[in-house]
């Protein structure tokens, strides 16, 4: 613990503050109802009103408080992305480790089934399944593990591969030991480092990925709060000069921001790089 | 040019003084002190052999002598007097006017140093055409002289080749050519044929020290092999830990060295075994003209290949890179089904294939590697890497296989305690030792050891053989030992087996191969082991001579 807490102190300005984002983020979605001045769907006022004192960020286009809703947006984005951002891997991992440890006809049919979902434009692939499954909330999850697992399934296939060829894997082998054992005990260890590096950045895409489809209006539906629906809801505002539409996409912005910090900081101390 | 140079000076004059040298590596955030003030001094035409095992900062302070320190590294004190020179401070562009013309510098792998989309001869002549010391053609003409000089097979056309397209031999004797052709005064040769196989080994030798004697050259000859520097140098300085052990003429050290260290690294590999153990019983592996190839239609990498291995006896497997060696251990692991033969352990007939193999087949046939960094996982603790097998064959968990795992590592004289540690806060012979309980953790009747200690130093290489040897002692285990090094084979083998080319050239008693090799190919590959003798490199050249004269043959050396 104290080590962990004396690398954090190491760390790069830009990473501290990236960490400082994640774990306010993370507050704030944890605690929404606590903080939230008002409830998520409540009607308070009239619409579109600018910033005061009873309501910090204005209100949106049905009256509701903008704060109120950025708050529990937080919660609702951030956590379906980090859950698909975990089922990906979970996917990805595990058809890539098995593809590399296998090798042959396991890795042709599970690589050329990857490269047939990923010559289809992701947003496109993600609407035309939306469209079909419908729209509720573990089908979203759930269509985007499935095309976000054919990245982590490229980069997991790449790391398994360089690490099937080591000396201890292929003494495992000898010693009798099957392909799970050898994938979860041998192979994933080693192949950390760079996976976490992948999670961060992936992350970063299912969340923006989520907001962009919320926005086309085929994400989290109303009225739960999320902000890529936010964006659109009060987009037209824009062109009056009214900056509410730019608040949601600000904290998406910010918290993709904050995790390629700490991403870039934490390649470069496993890779040991210099600038 | 430079010979007209070199005669101005008188000889035996000073070309390249060391004083006080410490270097400073940077670790973890601290510097640490690994070159502790060395002094050195190198007279012209003089080559000066630095040795010692990795660590020992033989290769800093080569580099350091050139005015280069690797990244991480600082000179924080002392001076490196190059002809009146202080190369300590000197700006780059001096240290561009001295580097490839007056110091030159050969690496140990000619296969990385070279670039492989240029021609040979282009890269050779580049450092001399680059720095104006000669014309395009003068250089190439000088290139082909040293081809000449050096052996090289078609002097006049071997500058036209790509590197792939020539042997490691002589792609090395090439490098030496790209440093020689400025004619500097000093080069800097770090471990130039340690990559090499030993009759390689003996031509690179050989045609190299022609040349340094032929151009008049001083150098550092930085090596682990004693017994090449002695065919080599004019004097020895040992190094261990950043500090001089001993300093001297060659043969006061190697005939008469005070230094404990230098004694043992003399005494490595000397016949460990007391006597040979002769083949009672019937053989416990049995390998039987296996043939073998990579890919359906690949070339035949094994040629009706059999082996026999006696229980509690060690049986060598010599050859050089390519003969096949470690083909026929992947054949007996099952790892590349053979397309035909028959392979038994202990009378019983084993698959050719790996997953047909039962787990007690599998637990009786165990194997250990040559690079312990890469065969034991990193990211496991040594109570899993030694527990597994015996989880997996004798069903042992918590106390009781922890109690196992601390009784082999005392086996292999390792503390008890490093059952928590992770193999990266271990030293290599210290891997290579959990590498070595791991595979006795299946109680095993044949262990395979694949190059187990060519990735060693030579004194930790010495203790793990006499550690594999007791043992073999204790637990009556046989081994299949598989090695490119005869020095290693007739310290711990009894019988051997020359592979060539995929084929099992001379087989039989240890002392019989060893003593008394009936084949041409065994003949040259006992005659190329250096010998810890000085002027062994000519006795053999010269007894080679005549034999290929067709006089009396008498191969010199091998007891």
């Amino acid at each position: 613990m104290r080590g962990f807490i004396k690398t954090l102190s190491q760390a790069p300005l830009t990473a501290q503050l990236g960490m400082a984002i994640i774990v306010i983020y993370m507050f704030t979605a944890i605690f929404a109802p606590l903080l939230a001045p008002y409830g998520e769907r409540a009607i308070v006022a009239g619409q579109y009103l600018g910033p005061s004192w009873e309501y910090w960020l204005g209100t949106d286009n049905l009256g509701r408080d903008m704060l109120s809703r950025i708050i529990f947006g937080a919660r609702n984005t951030v956590f379906i992305a980090l859950l698909a951002t975990i089922l990906a891997f979970i996917i990805g991992i595990v058809m890539g480790f098995a593809a590399a440890v296998s090798g042959g006809i396991v890795d042709q049919v599970f690589s050329r089934l990857v490269d047939a979902v990923m010559a289809i434009p992701i947003l496109i692939f993600g609407l035309l399944l939306l469209t079909v499954f419908g729209t509720s909330i573990p089908v979203l999850i759930a269509v985007i593990a499935v095309l976000e697992s054919t990245r982590v399934y490229r980069l997991a296939r790449a790391v398994g591969m360089n690490i099937v060829v080591m000396d201890y894997v292929e003494a495992a082998r000898l010693r009798g030991e099957g392909n799970w054992w050898i994938m979860r005990h041998e192979i994933l260890p080693n192949a950390l480092s760079p996976l976490i590096a992948e999670f961060g950045l992936r992350f970063c895409f299912v969340f923006l990925f989520i907001s962009a489809l919320s926005f086309l209006g085929l994400g989290i539906q109303p009225p739960t709060a999320d902000w890529g629906s936010m964006v659109r809801e009060n987009a037209s505002l824009i062109a009056f000069g009214d900056p509410t539409p730019l608040i949601p996409a600000f904290a998406i912005a910010l918290l993709t921001v904050g995790v390629n910090f700490v991403v870039d900081w934490f390649l470069y101390s496993v890779s040991g790089l210099r600038e | 040019m430079s010979n007209q140079k070199r005669a101005a000076n008188a000889e035996n004059t000073e070309l390249l003084r060391i004083q006080a040298l410490r270097i400073e590596a940077q670790l973890h955030g601290e510097w640490a002190e690994i070159v502790k003030g060395v002094d050195l001094v190198l007279r012209r035409r003089e080559l000066v052999g630095l040795i010692g095992e990795s660590g020992a900062g033989k290769s800093t302070i080569g580099l350091a002598a050139m005015g280069h320190v690797r990244n991480g590294c600082r000179i924080s004190g002392g001076s490196v007097l190059f002809d009146g020179i202080e190369l300590r401070d000197m700006d780059s562009g001096t240290k561009r006017s001295l580097l490839g013309v007056r110091i030159a510098y050969v690496a140990q792998s000619a296969a990385a140093a070279f670039n492989p989309a240029h021609t040979i001869g282009s890269q050779v002549i580049e450092a001399a055409v680059c720095h104006g010391v000669m014309s395009p053609d003068g250089a190439r003409e000088r290139a082909v002289a040293l081809f000449r000089q050096l052996q090289l097979p078609a002097p006049e056309t071997f500058g036209k080749r790509y590197p792939h397209q020539v042997s490691g031999g002589q792609l090395q004797r090439a490098m030496l050519a790209m440093a020689m052709v400025c004619g500097p005064d000093m080069i800097v040769f770090d471990e130039p044929t340690t990559a090499l196989d030993v009759t390689t080994q003996f031509e690179v030798l050989h045609a190299m020290k022609q040349a340094i004697q032929a151009e008049e050259m001083a150098g550092l000859y930085i090596t682990h092999d004693l017994a090449v520097v002695a065919q080599l140098t004019d004097r020895i300085m040992v190094l261990r830990h950043g500090d001089t052990v001993e300093e001297g003429d060659t043969r006061q050290i190697v005939e008469a060295p005070r230094a404990e260290y230098t004694q043992q690294l003399l005494n490595v590999r000397k016949a460990l075994k007391p006597e040979h153990r002769s083949a009672e019983g019937a053989p416990v592996l049995q390998l039987k003209g296996i043939t073998a190839s990579y890919g359906r239609s690949g070339p035949q990498v094994l040629r009706d290949v059999s082996l026999s291995v006696p229980p509690g006896t060690t049986a060598a497997i010599v050859g050089e890179s390519g003969s096949g060696k470690s083909t026929l251990a992947r054949v007996a692991t099952g790892l590349l089904p053979p397309s035909a033969g028959g392979i038994e352990l202990d009378g019983e007939q084993l698959s050719y294939r790996l997953r047909h193999r039962t787990r007690e087949q599998l637990r009786r046939l165990q194997m250990i590697y040559q690079m312990p960094d890469v065969s034991i996982n990193p990211a496991q603790r040594i109570e899993v890497i030694i527990g597994r097998p015996l989880t997996l064959y004798f069903g042992m968990t918590g106390q009781k296989r922890r109690a196992r795992v601390e009784e082999l590592l005392e086996q292999v004289d390792l503390p008890a305690d490093y059952a928590d540690r992770r193999p990266t806060e271990l030293s290599g012979g210290q891997k290579q030792r959990i590498g070595i309980a791991r595979a006795l953790a299946a109680d095993p009747d044949v262990i395979i050891c694949d190059e187990v200690t060519s990735a060693l130093d030579q004194v930790v290489a010495q203790e793990i053989l006499s550690l594999l040897l007791r043992l073999q002692d204790e637990t009556n285990t046989s081994y299949v030992f598989i090695t490119h090094d005869l020095a290693t084979v007739r310290a711990i083998a009894d019988t051997v087996a020359v592979m060539y080319q995929g084929e099992v050239v001379e087989g039989g008693a240890a002392e019989d191969i060893l003593g008394n090799p009936t084949t041409d190919y065994a003949k040259l590959l006992l005659s190329s082991v250096p010998q810890m003798k000085i002027g062994w490199l000519e006795e053999v050249t010269q007894a080679r001579a005549r034999s290929a004269r067709g006089e009396t043959q008498t191969v010199p050396g091998n007891a």
